[in-house]
């Protein structure tokens, strides 16, 4: 190898190695821009050949950037990744470019049958009638076909019967970085009483 | 005693034979603004202003009741849902009449024949302030845009076809069919209506179905005007879609 190529490659590892936290930043913002999909910080930092945490620092950072400028966008945390995305109070404008109305809410009934997937999943249709004290199917396909639940194979019991827990995109809709996201049912208690 | 009277000779089948069932969705199977019977319970509670710990049980079984009776047009499913928590009520209602047993120990707990429907009643509370705090997460993110999808025809698989497009692929057909060295042999004609009957049968068999394929299973000239007359009166009149990938690409029928 001649001594000019290894200086090159040479250049090339330190720079990787000693990327700031701006090219970081810009690198993050990038990668989260193009993506489809909630990209894992996990996945930007595979890219980009650095260790996860300081992917992890620079995107809080980015984060901070965005709120600090008061920008029209948001960097944010969702279903398990980071997604760029307009801010919440400008939806009129946004959705009156968009010409698009909210779409269609979940029924009440759909929205319990959630509720209940959501904080004891895995579970079946027995145990959501046991607790909504009514039948549940009808919401259970509308769940499925919004691809809000899955199923999560057959419980070993009497029957076998179905077990159901939240997709990727229950969190995506509901705009939850995880499952621990949701808050405690216990606190619903206090309200309830 | 009248009153009392009527509420234990409630007629589950009397109940059940006013019950229309004219739709099968859930929403408009609520009663009002009820998702079960355990809602109206807790509704009727509310209502009440009762202690959810000391339900006065006669009082909430018989609005419980009377709200049953208002009922006219329900769903069977949820129906049965509603009478089965009547009839508990009124299990619950008959136990609380019952005295004490006298031979059992003075000091000797008993249980409240409540205690299980409040529980149950709690329990569901929970999760229905849980679908409430669901609701209103989703109301949030529905003013939150994501970038836009890049058109390409990747996720823009289904361009609906035009008429022009119907017109091509049949010429192709009648085109490769005039080379086929065919023998004539006397059969019946099929009519448009046996021709739209078999091209219904053949979509909803398989959900879809390729106008190409479905055109080439005939081989004179007037059968294959008439399967093309009775491809535009199954798009007019059911609900089946022409779906075609690509521009000059095989069109599919699709059951909506």
């Amino acid at each position: 190898m001649s001594e000019e190529a290894e200086q090159v490659e040479q250049a090339v590892e330190t720079a990787k190695r000693s990327r700031s936290t701006g090219e970081l930043m810009a690198l993050a913002e990038a990668l989260i821009f193009v993506a489809d999909e909630p990209i894992m910080a996990r996945t930007i930092a595979d890219v980009l050949e650095e260790d996860k945490a300081s992917v992890e620092a620079a995107l809080e950072a980015l984060c901070e950037e965005y709120d600090t400028r008061e920008s029209g966008l948001q960097v944010r945390a969702v279903a398990g990744g980071w997604q760029i995305a307009t801010r919440t109070e400008l939806h009129e404008d946004v959705r009156r470019f968009l010409k698009t109305r909210p779409s269609a809410k979940l029924s009440i009934a759909a929205l319990e049958t959630l509720a209940v997937i959501a904080y004891k999943q895995p579970v079946t249709v027995p145990e959501i009638l046991e607790i909504r004290g009514v039948q549940s199917a009808s919401a259970i396909k509308t769940l499925l076909e919004k691809r809000l639940i899955v199923t999560k194979g057959h419980k070993e019991t009497v029957g076998r019967p179905m077990q159901y827990g939240t997709s990727k995109e229950f969190l995506i809709h509901f705009g939850l970085k995880d499952l621990n996201d949701l808050p405690s049912v216990e606190d619903f208690e206090d309200l309830v009483q | 005693m009248q009153e009392e009277q009527e509420q234990y000779t409630f007629d589950f089948l009397t109940e059940t034979a006013e019950i229309v069932t004219e739709s099968r969705d859930e929403i408009s199977v609520r009663i009002g603004d009820f998702a079960g019977p355990l809602d109206l319970l807790l509704y009727l509670i509310r209502q009440e202003q009762a202690n959810i710990f000391d339900i006065p049980i006669a009082r909430i079984t018989d609005e419980y009741l009377s709200y049953i009776r208002l009922m006219k047009t329900l769903d069977i499913a949820v129906a049965a849902d509603f009478l089965v928590m009547a009839a508990q009520l009124i299990e619950v209602k008959s136990k609380m009449l019952l005295p004490r047993d006298p031979f059992a120990e003075p000091d000797e707990e008993v249980e409240d024949p409540r205690k299980e429907l409040v529980d149950r009643l709690l329990e569901y509370e929970k999760y229905k302030s849980a679908a409430q705090m669901l609701y209103e997460k989703a109301t949030i993110e529905q003013a939150v845009f994501p970038r836009g999808k890049i058109e390409s025809d990747d996720n823009n698989a289904e361009i609906s076809a035009t008429v022009f497009d119907l017109i091509t692929i049949f010429q192709k057909i009648v085109e490769r069919q005039k080379e086929k060295i065919t023998m004539e042999i006397e059969r019946d004609e099929v009519s448009l209506a046996d021709m739209i009957k078999r091209l219904k049968q053949r979509i909803f068999e398989h959900a879809e179905l390729s106008l190409a394929s479905f055109f080439e299973e005939f081989e004179t000239r007037r059968e294959l005007v008439t399967a093309f007359i009775a491809v535009l009166e199954v798009v007019r009149t059911e609900s089946v879609k022409l779906i075609q990938k690509q521009t000059f690409d095989d069109i599919i029928l699709k059951k909506v």
